[in-house]
């Protein structure tokens, strides 16, 4: 079976800010999401993880390496995809629908069937009545329903996932997370969400790839989630599968990094 | 505590007024500074005859051309200065090279002091409407210029990389996010932009016209009517404060997606 998104051997180097040196985010990373698989990428913040989430979305050329989506050399802005960011991306001059109904304006949709599916939209977010406010008037959680929204109104085949509940409070996260899950699983896109909570990770997935610290970051270990679903993370937190499973892939992750802040000391030592 | 700032601020205009008109009234206090009491007056004005000049060009209805006139040409440098503005700023923003390559012209431009350029408008658009709105213009084109300019290199990358993903095309990226943001900048530089506009209008008609309150200014001054050429000032400044309040209101209105300070956000 041909994955949904691969990456072979990404190499991402960038040209230092200061002086002319380089510096390799990503190096060699191999990664494979199967049709319909939610996988999560997890690795301390400022490994690299972005980059590889915008390599996957075709706003970034990897240096060297290749992309395929469907088993398509991708050229471009991955068309198949919906990018869900860390940092605030809705328009602000928008109201929330006029936000959630952004990609059908611009794949030239007639106005009332644009503004009849955002409407159904938000409701499905939970934003039903909202429509109108500007992002302004939302809280942090309701703009990232509407991301949500904006995102799923345009039916991609694949979820490019950033972070996306990171700035928001523990219990509007959780609430968030099993919306997420409630909507994948309807009918099972396949997701990259990047994190650097374990316990989001774990919870989520279907499968957890651990990366190790940058630069030059690639995956270290790779952990199948075989816990039931469907899940509601707050409680699948306290099941012993999930404790095993954090335990075992915190273990690698700890050592992992420990390891590469060893070799970047001695580096920098010698 | 409204209606008290309100009352005293009334308060502080009449005695301003009061002050005036004591300080110039012949004979009302005895000359102080110079030895012919109505040597104050004549510097100075008097209030009252201000006032009854205001009132005789309203009463008479003599004012109204010359205001509609002020009206006209500060609306028209607003409107072509901001578009000017808009465009070419939008323009520059975008295309690195392009703005690399004006950059000098533009800083030349904006440093020079646009008033030595209303003679030469004179000879090129007449006496009339047009060479007072293209003294506006240059004034107002450069506010909006660097507003919007800074705005597009401002406008935030991930609201970019957003609407790319969200399948923008290059040309709708320009209309759906550039535009609106850098409108937005427009607006928020609209109480100096149409301030600009008024001055381009007023001192384009004082340096050479038939019609105006600026027109009217300037004849009083030629046959020394410090009254009226005070008169000409009083009406300039309440039409700029009614410019200013009917500029709010637009900017209520046009810019009710951004955020004002102390609202507060419904928590779900």
């Amino acid at each position: 079976m041909t994955a949904s998104v691969s990456l072979e051997k990404v190499t991402c180097t960038f040209a230092a800010r200061s002086g002319d040196g380089h510096y390799t985010a990503v190096k060699d990373v191999d990664l494979a999401i199967a049709d319909g698989e939610f996988v999560s990428v997890v690795g301390p913040t400022g490994c690299g993880k972005s980059t590889l989430l915008n390599v996957a979305a075709g706003l970034l050329r990897p240096s060297s390496g290749h992309v395929r989506i469907h088993g398509e050399p991708l050229a471009g802005i991955n068309r198949r995809a919906g990018y869900m960011f860390q940092a605030e991306a809705l328009m602000p001059w928008r109201s929330a629908l006029e936000n959630v109904t952004a990609g059908l304006e611009f794949r030239g949709e007639g106005r009332e069937a644009a503004r009849t599916k955002g409407e159904d939209w938000l409701a499905r977010v939970g934003l039903a009545g909202f429509g109108d406010r500007y992002p302004h008037q939302l809280s942090g959680g309701m703009r990232k329903r509407v991301s949500l929204a904006q995102m799923l109104i345009l039916d991609p085949q694949i979820l490019l996932m950033d972070e996306p509940f990171s700035a928001l409070d523990v219990q509007t996260r959780q609430l968030m997370e099993n919306e997420l899950l409630e909507l994948w699983s309807a009918d099972r896109k396949s997701v990259i969400f990047i994190t650097h909570d374990l316990e989001e990770a774990i919870s989520l997935s279907d499968r957890v790839v651990v990366l190790s610290a940058g630069p030059a970051t690639r995956p270290i270990g790779e952990y199948v989630i075989d816990l039931p679903r469907p899940r509601d993370v707050s409680e699948i937190r306290l099941s012993p599968r999930f404790i095993e499973l954090h335990d075992r892939i915190w273990h690698a992750m700890k050592d992992e990094v420990l390891k590469g802040y060893q070799q970047t000391r001695n580096r920098t030592t010698s | 505590m409204r209606k008290r700032l309100w009352f005293w601020q009334v308060v502080l205009l009449v005695a301003l007024f009061g002050f005036w008109h004591v300080a110039t009234h012949p004979d009302l206090i005895p000359p102080f500074v110079w030895d012919n009491p109505n040597r104050a007056a004549f510097f100075f004005g008097e209030p009252v005859k201000i006032a009854k000049v205001i009132a005789d060009w309203f009463a008479s209805g003599e004012i109204y051309p010359h205001l509609w006139v002020t009206l006209q040409e500060t609306a028209l440098a607003f409107v072509i200065g901001s578009a000017l503005g808009l465009v070419i700023g939008l323009w520059l923003g975008l295309t690195p090279f392009a703005s690399a390559l004006l950059d000098p012209y533009i800083k030349a431009m904006n440093a020079m002091p646009r008033v030595v350029l209303a003679p030469i408008f004179m000879v090129w658009f007449g006496l009339g409407i047009w060479s007072k709105v293209a003294l506006g213009v240059t004034l107002v084109f450069f506010i909006v210029f660097f507003n919007v300019y800074q705005g597009v290199k401002e406008v935030s990358p991930v609201v970019l990389n957003n609407a790319t993903m969200l399948g923008a095309t290059r040309r709708q990226l320009l209309r759906f996010v550039y535009l609106p943001s850098a409108t937005s900048w427009v607006f928020s530089s609209l109480h100096t932009s149409v301030g600009m506009a008024f001055v381009g209008a007023v001192v384009g008609e004082y340096l050479g016209s038939a019609k105006g309150v600026g027109y009217l200014i300037h004849m009083a001054e030629g046959s020394f009517d410090i009254n009226t050429v005070f008169a000409g000032i009083l009406v300039l400044t309440i039409f700029a404060l009614v410019l200013d309040f009917a500029v709010s209101v637009a900017e209520r209105r046009l810019l009710v997606w951004r955020p004002t300070q102390g609202e507060t956000e419904p928590q779900l």
